[in-house]
């Protein structure tokens, strides 16, 4: 729907309208979502969240791995969200567990993005064999059950941020390519891109220039609700204890609390609803730019 | 038909195969061979008995000689030794597997059916409470974290309300008749069957209701109800089958996704399946034990796609392969 550099018929004999005002139904999308008040909700409330990563450790820069209280305490005055079986604060491990949360689901969905973006955009674009051995590669990665292939390479090689941000990316890019490829094959067919083959542009520059950014929409939802997937998959790691030692997580919280939270049901709940407003808000803005992007099929 | 099921059914293989090939270099990448395991149990470590332990065992051979040796080995059934459990990997697997399986599959079941029917009855009135509360359901069943959902269900269910039972999957002692013990072990499934189900089935009704909606709008419904059919037989006879498809293809497509959901969910419910074998062997770097684990669980997916893939062909004559 969104074509943004498509010249339709009346532009193309006013072409230079069309460079002094790009993209019109970007603005379009802009305002659309900017309309949605749950997807600004959720913007909201994801910005607060970038915030306490960036400061929550320097306004409260108690060490969420001091034992400050007895352990497993009901949530007080003293400890707000209560204490766990160490007595470590459970209220100061959530701000500063949200550093790393955000920074290794952005990573890792960068990661894979970019794998499944280009392995996609490859297959699309050159169809045939290519395709078919790059399809297969991916249908392969698929079958593969991506938390246990994620948990046999932290295992393997070590449970280091790095190897756990790859370990995300590999096991989850192939609905990335399977996304940008059927994008590639509906978009290649359309005339703008004969028009760019027949004036002569490279097939690197028809990839990234042409048909990319008219595939960016429905590749941009994706991104966005591939963020929230991350979080919780990175949480499902840590909460296996397959992280690495010296950052605190949430899901890390919840998993070191799984023996005593029948006890103490204030050490896994908080992280947990932590996780859950983070990733719905992200939901939030998926769903807006979906809508923004689509408006004819708003509120599926 | 024929040529096409073979064709799938070689694929498959060829797909084994390069999961064991993956596995195998996996085993290598990792810290310490059989060898060192052996040693370590045994509480020793001389470096002259070592070494004619690894020839003994071909690992001075070369890297090719011994992955044809090990994708021979494989192949036969053996996934290798387990010195910490001391039992066969292969054995292991069979033992763990299907606590998972039918975890795996029950749920995604449950998932399927009642997420269809929600998916439907909300399209049927698309501004209705039932189909806000659809969007409200997939919103949460995306956002929540499955291994959490599990401990809160496990906390409200099994610890304030103790109507479920919290741990494994038998009670102690086990009810004597046959009936009684097949009862137990479903009254032990329910809430991480539940647990697992709740988040697919959020995720399908939403995305059933989108493919109803648009059947619903279509010249062939519209036909129908001009014959002048009820509308329960346009919409189970004539819609349903239709708006399910977009469903059951999803759901066999993520297949892989809901075992890896399984093991989770085992882990907090202490099912004996593959989920706390594999997280106590990777503890345990029993590294034999977590390659069998990935080997099983690919191996399973790819049958099952197999079995999904040659369904399809049968209901729908029209796909020539869903990949």
């Amino acid at each position: 729907m969104t074509q943004p550099n498509t010249p339709n018929s009346d532009q193309i004999f006013s072409s230079e309208e069309i460079t002094s005002e790009p993209d019109v139904k970007w603005r379009d999308t802009f305002h659309l979502f900017c309309a949605n008040r749950a997807a600004l909700l959720g913007l909201t409330f994801v910005c607060l969240f970038i915030l306490v990563g960036i400061f929550g450790p320097i306004v409260i820069p108690a060490d969420p791995f001091e034992m400050v209280a007895m352990p497993l305490m009901n949530p007080n005055g003293q400890t707000l969200f209560g204490s766990d079986y160490l007595g470590r604060d459970v209220f100061v491990g959530i701000i500063h567990g949200a550093r790393p949360t955000m920074i290794i689901a952005v990573t890792a969905t960068l990661v894979t993005v970019l794998i499944g973006i280009t392995i996609g955009a490859i297959a699309g674009f050159y169809g045939g064999m290519v395709d078919n051995v790059l399809m297969r590669i991916t249908e392969f990665f698929q079958v593969l059950p991506p938390l246990v292939f994620a948990m046999v390479i932290v295992a393997v090689f070590s449970s280091h941020i790095v190897v756990v941000i790859l370990a995300i990316a590999i096991t989850t890019w192939p609905t990335e390519a399977r996304l940008t490829r059927a994008e590639f094959l509906k978009i290649k067919e359309n005339e703008y891109v004969t028009a760019s083959r027949a004036i002569g542009d490279r097939n690197f520059r028809i990839i990234t220039k042409i048909i990319l950014p008219n595939a960016m929409p429905p590749l941009m939802i994706a991104i966005t609700l591939r963020v929230g997937i991350t979080v919780i998959y990175e949480a499902a790691l840590s909460f296996l204890g397959l992280t690495d030692p010296d950052v605190i997580t949430w899901g890390k919280m919840i998993g070191q609390s799984r023996d005593f939270f029948f006890e103490a049901w204030w050490t896994v709940t908080f992280p947990g609803v932590a996780i859950l407003l983070v990733v719905l808000c992200i939901a939030l803005i998926g769903d807006g730019l979906n809508d923004a992007f689509n408006p004819k099929l708003r509120g599926r | 038909m024929k040529q096409a099921i073979i064709q799938r059914i070689f694929l498959g293989i060829v797909m084994i195969t390069a999961v064991i090939i993956l596995n195998f270099f996996l085993l290598h990448a990792a810290p310490g061979d059989v060898v060192d395991a052996m040693l370590a149990e045994g509480g020793g470590g001389d470096p002259e008995l070592a070494a004619r332990l690894r020839a003994s065992y071909g690992l001075d051979e070369a890297t090719h000689i011994q992955l044809i040796k090990y994708l021979g080995q494989v192949f036969r059934g053996n996934l290798g030794y387990s010195f910490y459990y001391d039992q066969s990997v292969t054995e292991l697997l069979l033992g763990h597997l299907p606590t998972t399986l039918m975890l795996t599959i029950s749920a995604l079941v449950l998932a399927v059916v009642f997420g269809t029917l929600f998916g439907v009855y909300a399209a049927l009135k698309p501004k209705g409470i039932f189909s806000n509360f659809v969007t409200v359901l997939s919103l949460f069943g995306y956002a929540t974290p499955v291994f959490w959902l599990g401990m809160i269900i496990l906390l409200v269910f099994a610890l304030y309300l103790p109507l479920f039972p919290a741990f494994g999957i038998r009670s102690l002692p086990e009810p004597e008749h046959a009936v009684g013990r097949i009862l137990d072990i479903i009254h032990h499934l329910v809430l991480p069957t539940f647990t697992l189900a709740i988040l697919y089935l959020a995720s399908y009704s939403r995305i059933s209701r989108a493919s109803m909606l648009d059947v619903l709008g279509s010249d062939y419904i519209r036909t129908a109800r001009a014959k002048g059919l009820s509308e329960t037989k346009v919409i189970f006879k004539h819609a349903l089958k239709n708006a399910a498809m977009p469903v059951v293809t999803l759901a066999g497509l993520q297949l892989a996704q809901v075992f890896s959901g399984a093991i989770l969910v085992e882990t907090v419910f202490s099912l004996p399946g593959v989920g706390p074998l594999l997280y106590e062997s990777i503890v345990r770097r029993d590294f034999p034990v977590i390659l069998g684990v990935l080997f099983g669980a690919a191996s399973t997916t790819i049958i099952a796609n197999i079995i999904t893939d040659l369904i399809y062909k049968y209901m729908d004559p029209r796909i020539q392969s869903i990949t």
